[in-house]
């Protein structure tokens, strides 16, 4: 394991490489260039917006500034999460020359789908930014949980990538299933709704690791609280046993890729 | 172990399984649920192919070393071991030092990105570091000759084109060990010759060197030493010579019959537009029917077509494969035919024609049927070799300087 871990550092020019080709070749393809990274996101907070929308006509009480902006934060990193995975699954497939032909370290591909998929985030992200500036949302210290929650957030997707991308190269059904599971994720993780309205629910929902993580972005960049530890600690773990657990069965099924393929 | 072994394969095998290889979990899912319920005993024995059986062989530094053999004895699963892409199934392969592979020219070049993009993914993918890219990007231009197209994406170049730069990409990697398979057989004369000189360069420079071909004459120039892999196994090795001359006997005795089993060729026709014949003019048009019959479960393979001199010597091969046909995919009593359509550009002689239905994707010879034809060629005028460029004298003038005249010598 620790040899595979030189081996991919030794390697990582070329990661970069492989991933400045996903971006370019999808910039250059479109004409929209750009447009692609904030169009889903884009999407996916309208839509969020709407949901809210109809809920506080619903309820009678009136949609806030600080939902629309929870719905924002929150759309970005599922949009994020779930292009990781979407992309990462379909990265070695994708690629059949370089798997058969020649010889490199092959979880380049997935991690370099999920390094395309975090320059589009931090294209979003730039803009929400811009956007929470001038509207002049505050500032606080909960803000140096961020990184951390991102770091927590591409070691989840990274581990699940590693599994799912040779998982589709095995049985070449399992994308259409990580399709519809994509989709349909989106209603049992906190997005469009918190997680607090379901009151002695709550913890139910907090299950998916990636709740926890997405309620984490939404308390700290928007109402300055800290994030619910024990469940951040939760995520972690589930984080860090994926990516290792995702790496290490990546490396074992490794040598049967060529012949799979 | 001495210390300019650079390369050590020892005992080598590497087993491929076919037959149920379930690729999907629609498959895989009843065929567990029917293994649990005890309903069907598999029988792996007979599924499983060696594509290569207790293989050893070293290199010393510098060496320049050929492997031969015929299409399906192993030599792409043997180069895609030592590269790393799969792993054997048993034995032990010890490489030291920096090894390049010229297996595919341009593999992971992307038809939209241009061909300065491209000679730095390539590059990168070949295991160059950026900075040694900006180094020798003019140099690697230059040996291309495409200078004046760097800039358009490569998907508007010829396949003559796309290997030249592909191959000029590779052509500067330095590596310890560079494998070569068959790739000198892209790109005009010219550029053929420049990259014989840049293997040369390479061999001088102290690196080593790895020829696979089925081209003898090539390893003959390039290669004092080689081993014959014949299915899988290694039956010569030595001087390069004496390994040919086994090559070439063993081609010539065992007519390369291989009974059909799952899938089996059951005809091949040669024939003019209207007729079927033997005897062919040179540059004439003629077509090959070939039909295949599947009786047991098979994987996906191609139809490969190859004609011999009467030496035995490979005139040229091609399969659907190469000519941009998919892998054929047959399900148990399925038919298949196909046709494939040639300029008998031949010199006058006897020549042998012979197909085969090869999988290239483990190297699995399935059925091959040589000599499926004998063809008689004849020329219109007299050409000796194998082909016939037609050629033609357009200017034929002999200039003498005008003799002296008696005047001139009186004067």
């Amino acid at each position: 394991m620790v040899q595979s871990l030189q081996e991919l550092f030794a390697r990582r020019d070329l990661l970069y490489m492989i991933a400045w080709r996903e971006i370019r070749i999808r910039y250059k393809q479109s004409v929209m260039g750009f447009m692609w990274a904030i169009l889903l996101p884009a999407v996916i907070v309208s839509a969020g917006i709407i949901v809210r929308y109809g809920m506080s006509v619903m309820s009678g009480k009136p949609i806030s500034g600080q939902e629309i902006a929870g719905i924002t934060v929150k759309g970005l990193v599922w949009a994020f999460f779930a292009g990781s995975l979407r992309f990462s699954s379909t990265s070695l497939i994708g690629n059949p020359n370089l798997v058969t032909k020649i010889y490199m370290p092959r979880e380049i591909f997935p991690l370099a789908s999920i390094l395309s998929q975090l320059l589009d985030f931090g294209v979003a992200a730039g803009i929400v930014l811009i956007v929470f500036i001038g509207a002049r949302l505050g500032a606080s210290w909960q803000l140096l949980w961020v990184p951390v929650l991102l770091f927590i957030t591409i070691a989840l997707a990274t581990g699940w990538a590693l599994i799912l991308s040779a998982a589709c190269l095995f049985f070449r059904d399992v994308k259409y299933l990580v399709e519809v599971i994509i989709t349909f994720a989106i209603f049992i993780t906190p997005v469009f709704y918190d997680v607090e309205m379901f009151k002695k629910w709550a913890d139910l929902l907090m299950l998916n690791p990636l709740a926890p993580l997405i309620e984490g972005f939404n308390s700290t960049i928007v109402y300055g609280r800290s994030p619910d530890l024990p469940w951040l600690a939760y995520s972690s773990i589930i984080a860090f046993v994926s990516l290792v657990l995702g790496f290490y069965l990546f490396k074992r099924w490794e040598p049967s890729f060529a012949e799979s393929i | 172990m001495a210390a300019d072994i650079v390369l050590q394969v020892s005992n080598v095998s590497k087993k491929f399984v076919r037959g149920e290889i379930h690729d999907s979990l629609r498959d895989l899912i009843p065929a567990m649920a029917a293994r649990l319920s005890g309903r069907s005993r598999p029988s792996n024995a007979k599924k499983d192919f060696w594509a290569l059986q207790n293989v050893s062989f070293e290199l010393t530094r510098g060496e320049a070393f050929g492997i031969i053999g015929s299409n399906g004895a192993g030599k792409s699963t043997i180069l895609k071991l030592i590269t790393g892409i799969m792993k054997p199934t048993s034995g032990h392969i010890t490489v030291t030092g920096k090894l390049s592979a010229l297996i595919e020219v341009g593999a992971g070049f992307h038809p939209d990105l241009t061909g300065r993009e491209n000679i730095y993914l390539n590059g990168t993918i070949l295991g160059m570091k950026k900075a040694e890219i900006d180094r020798k990007f003019d140099a690697i231009v230059e040996f291309s000759g495409l200078a004046d197209f760097i800039d358009t994406p490569v998907k508007r170049y010829s396949t003559g084109m796309y290997a030249r730069l592909g191959f000029s990409v590779a052509a500067h990697v330095d590596p310890d060990i560079l494998i070569v398979d068959e790739v000198l057989s892209v790109g005009d004369v010219v550029f053929q010759n420049r990259c014989l000189e840049r293997m040369n360069t390479i061999l001088r420079s102290g690196a080593t060197v790895i020829f696979v071909s089925h081209n003898l004459r090539a390893i003959a120039e390039l290669c004092p030493r080689s081993i014959l892999l014949e299915h899988g196994k290694v039956t010569a090795a030595g001087p390069s010579q004496l390994v040919m001359d086994t090559y070439l006997e063993h081609a010539g005795a065992e007519s390369r019959q291989i009974t059909a089993k799952e899938v089996g060729i059951t005809r091949v026709k040669v024939r003019r537009s209207n007729a079927d014949s033997v005897a062919y003019e040179s540059g004439e048009k003629i077509w090959v029917d070939v039909d295949v019959d599947c009786k047991g479960p098979c994987e996906p393979f191609s139809v490969v077509l190859f004609l011999n001199d009467e030496k035995q010597y490979e005139s040229f091969h091609t399969s659907t494969e190469y000519l941009g046909c998919q892998p054929i995919a047959m399900k148990p009593g399925d038919r298949f035919s196909c046709t494939f359509e040639l300029d008998l550009n031949l010199a006058g002689g006897t020549f042998y024609l012979g197909v085969e239905l090869f999988r290239f994707n483990n190297e699995e010879l399935l059925h091959v049927m040589y000599p499926a034809q004998t063809i008689f060629v004849n020329t219109l005028t007299e050409v000796r070799g194998v082909v016939n460029p037609h050629p033609k004298v357009t200017a034929f003038e002999l200039v003498r300087p005008a003799e002296p005249t008696k005047e001139a010598i009186k004067r």
